[in-house]
Parts: C-alpha cells; structure tokens; sequence
C-alpha cells in the first residue's frame, strides 16, 4: 500500500492503495466515482476511458502509480452543470441506449473535439473505433459528435 | 370513448394504495447511500411538502408534481421513460411535472415484471392506461364533490381540474389529498387514440442526465456502507465441476476476507429454466475492492474435475421438461459435424401440407442450401452483478435483471424465506439481450451475502461472465425449393436443428402461402448452457430464410419484393393451413413502405441491395440494406426499415431501438462467434469476442413506422433478426458469391481484385 495525491477533476485527492491498482478501480472503489464504467478490464471496450491531460485514456490499465500529478479528467469533472458542448449534444440526440458505454464514449469524443474541433466522419470513426456500444447507438453517437462540433448545422 | 373493468379475473389490477396497503417504495439513494465525491446534480424540479398515492403506479404531490413509477426492468428497450409516458397520457398531465421511478417487485401491484420477449408495452398497455385514467377520474370525483357539481362537468387537461360553467378551477396537486380517498370506480374511461397528448410524441430519456454525467445508475454503482466485494471462479470448461481449492495464500493477501466455495441450488431444489446455470459450485473470494477480490481470484489453487452425465429436471412457464448435460469436453468442429450429420437425416415433421414429397420428385428444379450459426454471448457491457444484504429472516437484493419475480422463489427457496422476506430492487441494466433473465448469479449474491453476514455487491470479471455460459444456441437449417418448369416455386422444405434446440418456426410465413410445405426439426444435447438471446431462434431463422428465399426468387427470375409480395398475397387469398400465426396484409405492408421509402424500384447506381422481411413478437419488420465496395471492402452504408408495430409510444427511443437492433444484428451476423476447444470457451474478453465497432455501423439508418392505430406490439426484438438476411442477400449483389454460414467475416468467399 502506498499514498497518492492525485489531481481529479481539478481537486487533490488522497488514497492509501496498491501501487499496482489500476486508475478505474481507485475512482470507483476509493473515490465512489462510478461514472467511469469496468467492461472489459484490457483497454479493448473503451467504457473506462477518462482524460490524462487532454488525451482520452483508458483508466482499467492505468496503474494509479503512473498518473503522478497529471491531470484526470472523469465524466463527473467534464463540465460543473452537465453541460459540455458534447453531454448537450448526446441528450439532444438523445443518443443512450442502455447507457452504460456512454460516459466513456463522451469521453473520447470530448477528447477528439478537443484535438480536433470539425472532424470528419472517417475521423470520427478513427477516434470512436475503440469504444464499443452494446446496443448500437453509433449512428447516434456519430450525430451527437457532428452536433456538439456544430450545433448550428445539424 | 373506451370504458373498461379496473377489476381483471382475479386481480384488481389499480388499487388505490392510500386504502389498501402502500407498495415498497426505494428512492433513488438506495443506490448509492455513500456520498459521492462529486456534486450530484440533478434535474430541478420543486418537491411537494406531501404525496398522495393514487395507486401502484402513481402518486400526486400536493403542489401537482406527479411521481410514476416504472414497473418493469430497464435494460435499454427505455421502457422506463415510454411506460410512464403512457400512464401520464391518460392521468392528462404535463409531462415537465413528472418524475419517473423504477418500482421494486411487487406481484401484488404489478404483473409480467419481466424484460422478455418485448412485451413490456404489450402487456401492460391496458394497465397503464388503466392506472392514469383512475387517477384522472378520482380526481375530476374529488373536484366534482368540492364544487357540487356533476362529475361529467368536469374536465381534466394538463394537470387542471376545471369546471366551466361555475368558473371553478383547481390544480391536481389541490384534489390530490382527497381523490386517493375515493373507492375506485368498476368501470373506467380510456381515451381514443386521437386524444393522445404524449403517447405518439417523441420524448426524452428520463436518466439521459444522469447517464451523460456520470451518476450512480447501475448494479455495478451500488455502493452502501459496510459492503464486501466478491467475485467468483468457475471451472473453465463445461464439462468440469469443483473437486477442491487452496486459498491458503490468496486469504493472505491485503483486503481480502474469506474464500470459500459455494452451493448455487441444492440437489432437490426444481429449477426453471431461468434459474439455471452449468456451474452450481463455484469458489467465491469475498474482500474489501473489487481489484483485490479479481487479484486474489488468480491465486486461489483449484482443482476442478470432470463431471459425470446430469439430468435437469426443470420448469419452463409451468411445463414440466428434462434437461440432460452429457459427460465431455465439447468442441466447435464436433458441434459442426454433428449437425450436418443431424441436416441428412429425417427429422421430426412438425407441419407438412399438402405431398411435399410429391412435389420434390416431380420438380423440374429443386434448389438446396443449408446455413449456420455460433453459439454466441450475451456480452451486456455491464458484467452480472447483483447486491444482495441477508440478515436474519430478510434479504434485500438490488441489482440488474431482467426476471425479478421468477428468481425471487429460487432465492426465498434457497434462504429458505417465505417470499414476503425477500425484497428485490432493479437498477438500470447496463443491457440485457436475455442474459439477466437467468439470475444464478442473484441467487449466488445472496448465499455469499448470508455466510460473509455483511451486504455484499457481487461482480463477474468480464471473462467470467464471457465464459459461464446461457449463451444463444449454435443452429443449422437446410432449405429446399422446387420449381416447375416455368420457375414458379411450387414446394418448400425446411429442417432445422440446433444445439442444444432447434430454431423452427412451422407456422410462420412462407407457410401458409405454398400447397407443398414440409417442416422438420431436432436437437443435440450438450453440456453448454444456452439461453434466450434478442429473439431467440427468429435470430438465426429469419436470415437463413430470407436469404434462401432471395436465391429461390432469383432462380424464379423475379424481383425478391415481388417474389415475397406474390407468396403473402396467395397467403391472404386462399392460406393453405390454419394454423399460420402471421397476417399477411401487415407482412405485405411492411414490404411495401419499405420497397417505397428505400427507392428500391428507382434503383441505385454503385449500391448493392438486399431485401428481407420477419415477422416476430407480434410485428413486422422489412429492412433494405445497401453495401457499397471500398476497394475489396464492402460496407454496409445504408438501411432503410419498415416497422409494423401499432401504436409507437416514444418515436424517436423507438427509432433509436430499430437503429439498435439494426447495427446488432448486423453485426452479430457480420463478426460474432463463440466456440469451444475441448470444452473451454475460446473466446474471453473482446481482444478474441469481436462485437461490431464505430467505423463498420452504418452510416445510416432510416426508420418507418406503419401507422395504423392497433394496440402496440413488441418492438425490442424484432428488427434485430432480418437484417441478417438483409446483409447476406446485399453481400451476395456486392461480391457475386452468397454467404452461408455465420459470422460472415470468415464465411466471406475469396475477392477478386
């Protein structure tokens, strides 16, 4: 066991676990943050993905000891009032399914608008190929990205 | 104007809870009674100093808010925003002015608490309506006695009592404290269709807030104080059980609390087929975090050995069935000899019209193909997890299922409670597709929660849950057509068979519409577990079908529209047959939106198209599916759906689950397989499981209701099955050669550049 001071959502918190833990356990065992999901446990389902920094990663893999004091973003932290351009979209869309893979799919398209604010849809595809839905909603999610990029157009 | 009885057999089906007993009512921070880190924000509306419960499903606010609960499980088919929106169509109240709750189980109030066989809206649509509309009247009675006019004065629009003539007017929330008091009336009036103020317009998922924020809403979020984590092992092939295990030095490592090995059922306990399950002893690892309970899993040594022929005898809906799990390692390469050695022989003749046999020996042309599928997984994106907190004479359980009632007697049998003492709460379900119908893992949640005496949240790895089993069946069917001299198809053949059960359907379409019709079937026992999987049998059925048709309509030389349109035609002018359970005017209807809207008669240049048409839980689904080739490539691009399921509650959400079912569909057919070496399953997280992705969706889908005004019938299910035909038939236009045998990423033929 061991002490670490992490930088989350723009507070410092403090928890006393495993070196070895990975980021996605410490938030939702530790931190009683559970917006960030467990669906595979190997990075291949994208339902963890949280921000390092400004880059979408996937928290099941991250040990808590390589975070140090970069910045982690969650799905509680993207906005104060729900209302990113990106978590506006999805309820216009009205995107969700079952729900469960969302918060990790608006977490790496915030990331892709971040790097890339009009993507194309090849460019979507790039970036989302990681996250899988369950239910099916890409249609949607595409639509969603599309609308958050340019709300006035769609 | 609708009147109907408020009392069905039985059962008064709308008690006024205010006289009767209240039902079991949890907030929202049963969930997560733990504080979480972050502000919880949440949708503001003003809360009423009291409530007033109107009935099961509804309670009024004295300020007029209106808090209706959803009875039924929420796996996604977003039934927990479409069933209330049916019970506030008929109370008549703004929609702004409603919270929605989920309902824990309670058979005294509710019935068919079940995600199953998409007939939540189907089965409780009179219910609903039933439930909205009493409250709707009590109210306008408790107005009418306040003011001391007729009843029949009054009207009630949008949360406002008002009676014109006195120029008297009142909120619901004023009459509310008086109306639940009132006895219900015997009779009740519904609205007509045309007076439907929600019902038919597009809503808003009543957790898209919560969902896009990051709130507690699943089973997985369950978080109390005081609560252990546990996962479990089962042993890694069917075919094995528990012989023993050493836990001596997973017990020493830090958070973790016990290891022990556990009973699911016991011997002479009778199971439905809901309760069952391949491994019914399985080693548990019970800590502090679900990190150190998935670590320490790894280092209990276990030894597992082969486990000998067992006979199940079981229930399934109160019919009495043996289930046997042969001794043996099973694989996929045996599963598929097996079957085709099954496809050669006679079968068992399940409908047989007319001298099928006759007609084969005297075709001038007889066309046969068979077709296959994998077995595959459920793969919910939410692992199984259940809470569960037993104490002495009680148990709470909390958690994703989609079988709340049918586990509930396996559960009491088990603890050995009487079933008043055992409460169960659902959460939102992270998907379900059939797999939380079957709820061992409940049943395991509770016995680890009685021996760790502490509430436990119980939590499958992915791999675990990947390789336990319940999965959809693998089946093979082999068509056969004749055709006489001038192509017209004049008998049809169908034997079919699976493993563990066949996926035939005699009484469907083309049945019906053919003199010569012959359909067998059989079955193989295995010791893998399978289960009901998004339309179960009609996914596999339905695509070998109508792709089958599609080769026989152009061997006929007509176009595949016009080819099924021909057959659903003589099936509604003179049925052969009279057990046919499909209509064929709504079958042809479906067919011909979609021939229309997807311009299927204007063609189109660079796309390749395939038609199919289903009929299942009560609906009718056709689909267009257009694959346009990227170099060697093809992708699928468009789909355009036509849907025939009465009255749509929430379009958009119902549009949304027939894009759903669409992708699903595509690409359980397209990618998805689970096989087996020497039992094991082979595939075990989605490295090796591949499920379709962002950039092989289509780019779009377009989706068409029939709008007819009959009573809704089932939507969740049924555009999930045809598209596989859909693509196969789209394949074979973009490559030349037809697909076959499922997935078709690797039944694709050769291309050549």
């Amino acid at each position: 066991m061991a002490n670490f001071n992490l930088n989350i959502n723009g507070e410092t918190l403090s928890v006393d676990v495993d070196p070895n833990t990975p980021l996605l356990w410490v938030l939702r065992d530790h931190l009683n943050m559970v917006g960030t999901k467990y669906g595979c446990g190997i990075a291949q389902c994208g339902a963890c993905t949280v921000h390092l920094g400004d880059v979408a990663t996937r928290s099941c893999m991250l040990t808590v000891s390589s975070v140090g004091n970069q910045e982690v973003t969650t799905i509680e932290g993207l906005s104060v009032n729900g209302d990113h351009p990106v978590q506006k979209a999805w309820l216009e869309v009205d995107v969700p399914q079952c729900g469960y893979c969302q918060a990790g799919q608006i977490m790496t398209a915030s990331a892709l608008l971040k790097k890339n604010p009009n993507p194309t849809d090849e460019e979507i595809e790039m970036a989302m190929n990681g996250n899988i839905c369950r239910c099916g909603t890409y249609t949607r999610i595409k639509k969603a990205i599309k609308t958050a990029a340019n709300p006035e157009n769609v | 104007m609708t009147l109907i009885k408020t009392q069905i057999g039985r059962r008064a089906f709308i008690k006024n809870t205010s006289l009767a007993s209240g039902g079991l009512i949890l907030g929202f921070s049963m969930l997560n009674a733990c504080k979480p880190k972050q502000a919880e924000t949440m949708a503001a509306l003003e809360m009423p100093e009291e409530w007033f419960e109107m009935n099961g499903y509804l309670k009024i606010g004295d300020n007029g808010v209106v808090t209706i609960l959803s009875p039924n499980p929420e796996i996604g088919q977003n039934v927990k925003t479409s069933m209330p929106m049916i019970v506030a169509d008929e109370l008549d109240i703004d929609w702004s002015q409603v919270i929605v709750e989920q309902a824990p189980l309670n058979t005294k109030l509710y019935s068919w608490q079940v995600a199953g066989g998409s007939r939540s809206i189907s089965s409780s649509w009179q219910g609903l309506r039933m439930a909205g509309a009493t409250a709707r009247h009590l109210l306008k009675e408790a107005a009418a006695q306040a003011w001391q006019v007729p009843v029949s004065e009054i009207s009630a629009v949008a949360g406002m009592l008002t009676h014109e003539a006195s120029g008297n007017s009142a909120g619901y929330g004023e009459m509310a404290s008086a109306a639940s008091k009132l006895e219900v009336p015997e009779e009740i009036e519904l609205k007509e269709q045309s007076e439907f103020t929600i019902i038919g317009t597009s809503r808003k998922n009543v957790d898209g807030k919560k969902i896009v924020t990051g709130q507690p809403l699943f089973g997985l979020d369950v978080q109390r104080e005081g609560m252990l984590i546990a996962t479990v092992a089962h042993p890694p092939a069917f075919g094995m059980t528990l012989k023993s295990f050493d836990a001596s030095s997973a017990k020493q490592m830090p958070g973790i609390k016990d290891v022990f090995s556990i009973k699911v059922y016991e011997d002479d306990f009778k199971r439905s087929t809901f309760h069952h399950t391949a491994f019914n002893e399985v080693v548990v690892v019970l800590g502090e975090t679900t990190w150190q309970v998935m670590q320490a899993k790894k280092a209990v040594q276990i030894e597992w050995e082969k486990a000998p022929d067992r006979t199940y005898g079981m229930t399934m809906f109160g019919n009495d069935m043996t289930v046997n799990h042969p001794a043996g390692m099973e694989n996929s390469a045996s599963h598929k000899e097996k079957m085709e050695a099954m496809s050669a022989r006679p079968g068992r003749v399940v409908r047989r019209d007319g001298n099928p046999e006759a007609a084969f020996a005297n075709a001038a042309k007889v066309i046969e193909r068979s077709y296959s599928c994998p077995f595959l997984a459920h793969n919910t994106m939410e692992p199984m997890n259940f809470f569960a907190h037993v104490t002495e004479g009680h148990a709470e359980l909390l958690g994703p299922t989609q079988t709340p009632e049918w586990m509930e007697t396996a559960i009491a049998a088990r603890l050995d409670l009487p079933l008043d003492k055992v409460d169960i709460m659902m959460t939102r379900q992270g998907g379900g597709f059939g797999r939380r119908l079957y709820g061992h893992f409940m049943v395991e949640a509770a016995l680890i929660s009685k021996q760790a005496k502490a509430p436990v949240k119980l939590v499958y790895s992915r791999e675990e849950d990947m390789t336990q089993g319940i999965y959809r069946p693998a089946y093979y069917a082999t068509y056969r057509a004749a055709l006489d001299e001038n192509n017209n198809m004049v008998a049809f053949h169908v034997k079919t068979g699976g493993i563990p059960e066949s996926p035939l359907f005699a009484n469907r379409f083309p049945a019906g519409a053919l003199d010569n019709y012959l359909a067998e079937d059989w079955t193989i026992e295995s010791n893998i577990t399978t289960g009901a999987f998004r339309a179960p049998r009609s996914n596999f059925i339905a695509g070998a079908e109508q792709s089958f048709l599609d080769e026989v309509a152009e061997a006929s030389g007509k176009d595949p529209i016009q080819f099924r349109l021909d057959l659903l035609q003589r099936a509604q002018q003179h049925p052969v047959g009279e057990r046919n359970d499909y209509e064929a005017d709504r079958y042809a209807g479906v067919l011909e939106m979609v021939r229309e809207k997807s311009g299927w008669d204007q063609g189109a240049t660079g796309r390749h198209r395939g038609v199919s048409a289903y009929f299942c839980h009560n609906s009718y689904v056709a689909q267009v599916l257009d694959v346009i080739m990227e170099g060697n490539e093809p992708k699928v691009d468009r789909v355009c759906v036509a849907i025939d399921c009465g009255i749509v509650v929430n379009p958009d959400a119902a549009t949304n689950m027939a894009e759903g079912g669409t992708v699903d569909g595509i690409g359980q057919a397209m990618y998805s397989a689970m096989t087996f070496k020497d039992g094991v399953p082979e595939e075990k997280n989605f490295d090796r499981y591949r499920l379709i992705r962002h950039a092989e969706a289509p780019k779009s889908i377009d989706v068409h209701f029939v709008d007819n005004g009959k009573d809704p019938t089932g939507l969740g299910e049924p555009p999930f099955p045809p598209v596989m035909g859909a693509l196969a038939n789209a394949l074979y236009k973009a490559t030349g050669r037809r697909v076959y045998h499922q997935p078709f990423i690797t039944d694709r033929p050769p291309l050549v550049g």
